[in-house]
């Protein structure tokens, strides 16, 4: 019975994962620093889809192109540009006055416009500069092979603050979701609690942009939380199952990417970040299709 | 001079000792005013509601009713007067009451099960992740039980009909063991069978809870039958006492600062102010006077 059930799994194993997979370095980090992104983003992103704060959350990946550009004129990791920008621009939406729902619109677009112009100009440097000519790319759509290992203290030190103000302001952040008025009546400083919720999305989204890139940080944010409401009905099982759907389709795209190397048309891989998002968008699509939930009593009067 | 009136009316001034009210208020109002941007919201508003009184806050659109239900709750500060819940002013005394908004903001797609937004009501202040424990799985428990809500307690927020989203916020707002339950428009947008259904609940909750209650409405006639008292708002100013003191000509007139009628139509009451040519109902159900009973009402559908 063993035999070849043992046979058989080896098989699977050894088309899955190419030669060497689990003894290069590139790919130990990526497995890391990817998976620590993916939780972060799966975790944070739930929360952001709650409180109606996913287009805020895509215009703080907008502005992390403006950081992460910066930083290679700066000559610095591109996280702190990703990072720096995002915390920035979370500040001056929320001083505009992200707290009204059409203030909101206005916040996110006037900054999201701003911090994109600007992007355009340190592009224009960064390529025009022959040091600094794969920025754009990889700014863009990540690098998550080419991750250095100094970076990994540095995504810790943003990913674990953003994943401690989900788990602190947990039941305060989910009241303020359904009632600004009832939980400011319940004592939760609404205001502030938003605060730390934008900062934790603009963390989580400079993570995300280092390992997907700045333009595919979004997916990573929206993308398993949106498969998460669609498969459960309780605010915990929706941020767990966010957390998973999201590591889960990052490891298997790093997994995909290193297969890729094999591939035509150039032998040279795929980009990590396709295979990462090309998973969380078939995960929605059958999560629509098999989930429904959300539909079960869409029908009662 | 409407205040002058309401306060000079033994009757429209309900004090600390008015009967029905045991012990000391839960709820004091006095003389409470409030000027937004230089506009005057509330004028000197003064009553008090007893425990377990059920008390209508009635009043039109734009009469002052949810700044004096956020005035309460301590959302928006007085510019005059003094509020005491319980006896004591200021934060102290809102730790005892539950509240239910006019909005709640919870499509299908959000993961809260109506048992969720019952135990955010318990704990939804506090931080760090909720731990399951026994005991505040029981008191949701007892009080979904209590608003007849167990039946969907698992469901979605999101996917329950108006009626049992209000018992639902009814639920989230009773389970801290309030003394002062306040609903804003708690009606607004249901049919009449649910909102009887509500008001009843709400009658038989607060006799077995021993809460107080104050509940506004643009519409009085549903509350009638469970009505102990009634503030009623006009341009900022309140006339409050039981229906029979406070739905009369003398007292609505001098409220408004014009002459108004109170017509009993089969049952339901009707405030009706001229205007110009015609009529304009001030209170009472337009929609069922102008289709149910256009015999005897016949001027109110006019312009």
């Amino acid at each position: 019975m063993a035999g070849p059930a043992a046979a058989w799994v080896s098989t699977v194993l050894r088309v899955l994962f190419a030669p060497g997979f689990f003894a290069s370095s590139p790919v130990h980090l990526a497995l890391l620093v990817g998976g620590l992104s993916a939780l972060v983003c799966g975790v944070v992103g739930t929360f952001a889809v709650l409180r109606g704060q996913s287009y805020a959350g895509h215009a703080l990946a907008d502005l992390s192109v403006t950081g992460g550009s910066a930083s290679y004129l700066a000559s610095i990791s591109p996280l702190w540009g990703f990072a720096g920008m995002g915390v920035l621009a979370a500040g001056v939406m929320d001083m505009i006055g992200i707290r009204r729902p059409r203030g909101r619109d206005l916040a996110t677009g006037i900054v999201r416009g701003a911090g994109l112009g600007l992007a355009a100009l340190f592009l224009y440097f960064d390529t025009t500069s022959s040091s600094t000519t794969g920025a754009a790319i990889s700014i863009l759509f990540g690098s998550m092979f080419t991750i250095g290992t100094g970076v990994v203290p540095l995504a810790a030190a943003f990913g674990l603050p953003a994943l401690a103000v989900v788990v602190v302001l947990f039941r305060p952040l989910l009241l303020s979701s359904v009632s600004a008025e009832l939980a400011a009546v319940r004592g939760v400083r609404v205001r502030l609690a938003g605060l730390a919720c934008l900062l934790a999305i603009a963390l989580a989204v400079s993570l995300a942009a280092l390992t997907v890139g700045a333009i595919l940080s979004t997916a990573l944010l929206v993308g398993p939380a949106a498969i998460a409401l669609r498969l459960t009905s309780t605010p915990g099982r929706a941020t767990l199952t966010a957390a998973v759907v999201a590591v889960a389709a990052t490891w298997l795209g790093v997994v995909l990417a290193y297969d890729s190397f094999t591939w035509p048309p150039s032998h040279d891989g795929w980009p990590v970040s396709f295979f990462v998002v090309a998973l969380i968008f078939a995960g929605f699509v059958a999560a629509q299709f098999f989930g429904g939930r959300g539909r079960a009593r869409t029908e009662r009067s | 001079m409407a205040v002058k009136v309401a306060s000079r009316n033994p009757a429209a001034v309900s004090g600390d000792g008015a009967p029905g009210a045991p012990g000391a208020s839960v709820l004091e109002v006095d003389g409470a005013g409030v000027t937004l941007g230089g506009r005057q919201i509330l004028t000197d508003v003064r009553f008090s509601i007893g425990a377990g009184e059920f008390v209508g806050l009635i009043g039109s659109n734009g009469a002052g009713k949810t700044t004096l239900l956020r005035l309460i709750l301590g959302l928006q500060q007085a510019t005059s007067g003094a509020i005491r819940i319980a006896g004591r002013a200021g934060a102290h005394g809102r730790g005892m009451v539950g509240y239910v908004p006019q909005k709640i903001q919870l499509d299908a797609d959000m993961p809260v099960r109506a048992r969720d937004l019952v135990a955010l009501g318990l704990d939804g202040n506090r931080l760090g992740l909720p731990l399951p424990s026994r005991r505040k799985r029981e008191a949701v428990d007892g009080m979904l039980a209590a608003v007849d809500a167990s039946r969907f307690a698992n469901e979605r927020v999101g996917n329950l009909s108006g009626g049992e989203q209000q018992r639902v916020m009814i639920a989230h707002a009773l389970v801290s063991k309030p003394r002062l339950l306040l609903l804003d428009e708690p009606l607004a947008n249901l049919d009449i069978r649910s909102a009887q259904e509500i008001i009843a609940l709400l009658a038989r909750i607060t006799r077995e809870q021993q809460v107080s209650v104050l509940i506004s409405a643009h519409e009085m006639n549903p509350l009638l039958p469970a009505m102990d008292r009634i503030v009623y708002l006009a341009g900022g100013r309140a006339a409050s006492g039981t229906t029979d003191e406070v739905i009369r000509e003398d007292v609505l007139s001098a409220l408004y600062g014009h002459h108004v009628d109170v017509l009993n139509v089969h049952g339901r009451v009707l405030v009706i102010a001229h205007a110009g040519e015609g009529f304009e109902v001030l209170a009472g159900d337009e929609t069922a006077a102008a289709a149910g009973h256009a015999d005897h009402a016949p001027a109110v559908i006019e312009p």
